[in-house]
């Protein structure tokens, strides 16, 4: 005997096919799926960047194959590479450039904290002038491991108020990019509010 | 003509600006006095066939005296071989001709030179630093410079001074020297700031002998 | 009361005129194609002063991937340099690898076995293919021809998994060691290869079809960014770009290191000094490489890969766990280094890129005094203004791809 497994939905309104959600997921699932990356490749990591995009590993199957150099027009950039104090500028710049909401992967030993150049010309970690929101070790990462990273922005991003609530007032709303000249302090960590 | 002929005639040419050839694994090498350097390098390339720079590189020998030496790499085409010119700078005087009139492509490896020793090239079209940015003060591969770095400004893209941070040693070993038998001598855990590092260098350790 | 304004209203037949005899000065734009660019293969940034749409002069402006490498390596043993030297030229690190481990073979004056030079070949060649292949893929789709990409791509996810199985990482290697290698070749490695040297050429072949005469590739690639001969060798501009511009030299030809005189392979030399003629030589190496891969797999020689001095190699590990001797040697071969003699020693080998020399000074000692790395990229950015100079905006792309440069052996 075997047995049928239907995909269903109990509607709420009678009569039509409507699926009720909350907004946020909504939106949550939208964004997450379709994140853009900047891919910021400095270096050696900007070669398994590109192996990932390539179609062994396949970013586009989590929807990321749109490499946006554009930061205007991107979600996430991903810092691919060792960052030196004269580029840290650039980086930052175009950091700023990118519309909120946006997310900031550290792909890399030497993103994340300078990996092994612990020299007078490496930033020992973007993160002394980016937020970041996921850090990828390895030297370098497999692909596979970016798109772990990849997947764990997604997880982050699903659990993201997207709207504000009118009533209570909850949520990110939207903020401005900032423009005008980069200002680059140690302490740069704005908090994801909501 | 061939590497020996072409030494031969050059000390001919140059008499005692030119040092007796010092070979060492199958490399000859020629210590060439400064203000003859620009002359040597045209004979041996108009005449002696060395039609192509492949490096110039500056080296700092601290504690000798010259401390700096510039160090030039000709490359025969024809005859297939290598002839090393090295030229001693003294730390008061860091100025040596340029040889950007003999060769074009030593252009950003003299800026590179000026960049990281500070050596000064005269004649160069466009002396300016090539690695670190524009309004760096130091000279990044002198031996009193520490690998850490000293803090620094990045004036062009308009940020807070002081922003350019040592990188963090302490915690190591990062970094190892030359073999003392003292795991603590050779690997400086402790050597974290610009003083202590300085003071590595004035008073430097002697090799132990157990 | 009228007030009369006399106007001169000239038509735009007339202004066009003016403009093709010169009269009319036109500004002169600067523009910046930074660091952050699709196009740059890398951080370079380039000042770009255009007439309109012609470059009238390019400054390239490199120091964006200084890492401070040469700093390091004072303060690294020797083999401790050795990871260090796979992220220089990070799209070929076997042949990075190989090159350093002669130079300091070089200064120390010893050889290694017959076996070891035979895999050092096959690591060199491997990266010189994979290397070229990653090349021509963003030439490709720098030019438009995105396809080829694709194809080149997951032609190198294969020669990335031979460097994992030989090494254990795909792609930062640190595979040789001072005086052999960090372990010997697997025995799966060897049908690896062959069934790789089977089914490349088909690739190559299919590349060649979809770019070689391809009109839009040539009507792009010719004559662009000629380099001539003169000013190649002047520049000191080496390799691919070198031979391109008709300069038939080769160091794995003229001063044959690492058993390259046992293999029979051609070196192919352009006539022209263009963007396509770099091209081509580049296609016509990795074909001249899998010769070589297949003369080096079918003569591999038996026998130790590494050198039997203990002093320099670490020594077998089970001598070590059971004999004084070699306890010993270990013990100071990991604390204190290998024991340098003074002097200085230039080595160099024929990188994809174009000729990568060590420049080792020591003191004696573990660790060099300097070691000064002579970058075919740096030196080959030097003719970029040369190459660029009368072009249009949009052959700066192509020129750049050419010249097939990495930043990161660049900075260092």
């Amino acid at each position: 005997m075997s047995q049928q497994i239907e995909t269903g939905f109990d509607p709420k309104v009678e009569g039509r096919d409507v699926i009720v959600t909350s907004v946020d997921a909504a939106i949550d699932w939208v964004r997450k799926n379709s994140c853009w990356p900047m891919p910021m490749g400095l270096a050696c990591c900007a070669i398994e960047l590109m192996a990932a995009g390539a179609s062994r590993f396949d970013i586009a199957r989590f929807g990321a194959e749109v490499m946006r150099f554009s930061p205007r027009q991107s979600d996430l950039m991903i810092v691919a590479g060792t960052c030196v104090y004269k580029m840290a500028g650039v980086v930052k710049r175009v950091w700023d450039q990118m519309p909120n909401p946006k997310w900031c992967i550290a792909m890399g030993a030497c993103a994340s904290s300078g990996g092994m150049y612990r020299s007078y010309a490496v930033v020992q970690g973007v993160d002394h002038f980016l937020p970041v929101d996921v850090y990828i070790s390895g030297c370098p990462p497999r692909p596979e491991a970016l798109l772990e990273g990849l997947m764990a922005i997604q997880r982050k991003i699903a659990h993201e108020k997207a709207v504000v609530n009118m009533k209570t007032g909850n949520g990110p709303g939207i903020s401005t990019p900032i423009s005008g000249p980069v200002i680059v302090r140690g302490e740069y960590a704005p908090k994801l509010k909501g | 003509m061939n590497l020996q002929a072409a030494i031969d005639r050059l000390k001919v040419r140059l008499g005692d600006a030119v040092s007796d050839p010092v070979e060492f694994r199958g490399e000859t090498t020629l210590t060439v006095s400064r203000d003859k350097i620009v002359a040597a390098c045209e004979f041996l390339k108009k005449e002696g066939g060395f039609d192509m720079l492949t490096d110039l590189s500056g080296v700092d020998n601290y504690g000798e005296d010259p401390r700096y030496e510039v160090d030039y790499l000709l490359y025969s085409l024809a005859q297939h071989c290598w002839l090393r010119l090295k030229v001693r700078v003294s730390e008061e005087d860091m100025i040596v001709d340029s040889v950007t009139s003999v060769w074009q492509g030593a252009d950003w490896h003299e800026r590179e030179a000026f960049d990281m020793f500070g050596i000064r090239f005269r004649g160069h079209p466009n002396l300016k630093r090539i690695l670190m940015w524009e309004g760096y003060r130091h000279h990044p591969l002198r031996k009193d410079f520490p690998l850490a770095g000293i803090p620094a400004e990045l004036p062009e893209t308009a940020v807070n001074a002081d922003t350019v941070r040592t990188a963090p040693m302490l915690g190591g070993p990062f970094v190892t020297s030359d073999g003392t038998r003292s795991s603590i001598r050779r690997e400086p855990r402790q050597f974290d700031t610009l003083a202590e590092r300085q003071e590595k260098l004035t008073h430097p350790t002697k090799k132990e002998s157990v | 009361m009228t007030t009369k304004h006399e106007m001169e209203l000239i038509d735009s037949a007339a202004r066009a005129q003016q403009v093709m005899d010169g009269e009319l000065g036109s500004e002169k734009m600067v523009l910046n194609m930074g660091p952050q660019h699709p196009s740059t293969h890398g951080v370079l940034r380039i000042v770009l002063e255009l007439d309109g749409e012609e470059i009238v002069n390019a400054w390239p402006d490199v120091g964006y991937l200084h890492r401070g490498d040469e700093k390091i390596a004072e303060n690294m043993t020797y083999t401790q340099f050795i990871p260090y030297t796979d992220r220089l030229d990070y799209l070929a690190p076997l042949a990075n690898n190989v090159t350093y481990a002669y130079a300091v073979e070089k200064l120390l004056g010893m050889d290694v076995p017959p076996r070891c030079k035979y895999i050092r070949v096959i690591c060199a060649e491997l990266a010189r293919i994979s290397s070229h292949l990653l090349g021509l893929g963003s030439f490709g789709m720098d030019v438009g021809a995105m396809t080829v990409f694709l194809y080149t791509f997951s032609e190198r996810e294969k020669i990335y998994d031979m460097a994992e199985c030989i090494s254990g990482a795909r792609f930062t290697t640190s595979y040789t060691r001072i005086g052999g290698l960090a372990k010997d070749m697997p025995p799966e490695f060897v049908p690896m290869l062959r069934s790789f040297l089977k089914e490349f050429p088909a690739t190559i072949d299919e590349v060649d079809k979809l770019l070689t005469r391809n009109r839009i590739f040539c009507e792009r690639t010719r004559d662009i960014g000629v380099l001539p001969k003169e000013v190649a060798i002047d520049i000191g501009v080496t390799g691919p770009c070198l031979r391109g511009s008709g300069v038939d030299w080769d160091i794995r030809k003229s001063h044959p290191y690492s058993s390259y005189e046992d293999f029979e392979f051609e070196v192919p030399v352009g006539t022209v000094g263009d963007s396509y003629d770099r091209y081509l030589v580049r296609m016509e190496e990795m074909r001249q490489s899998v010769r070589i891969l297949r003369q080096a797999i079918d003569n591999l020689p038996d026998g130790p890969v590494n050198s039997p001095d203990a002093k320099i190699l670490l020594p077998d590990k089970e001598a070590v766990l059971t004999k004084m001797e070699e306890l010993i040697h270990h013990f100071i071969n990991v604390t204190e280094g290998i024991n340098a003699p003074p002097g200085e020693v230039y080595f160099s080998a024929e990188n994809p890129k174009g000729e990568l020399g060590f420049y080792i000074v020591s003191k004696g000692g573990g660790t060099p005094h300097r070691l000064k790395i002579r970058a075919p990229s740096f030196v080959n950015l030097q003719a970029l203004p040369i190459m660029a100079k009368g072009h249009m905006m949009s052959d700066m792309v192509t020129i750049l791809a050419s010249l097939d440069f990495v930043m990161g052996e660049c900075d260092r």
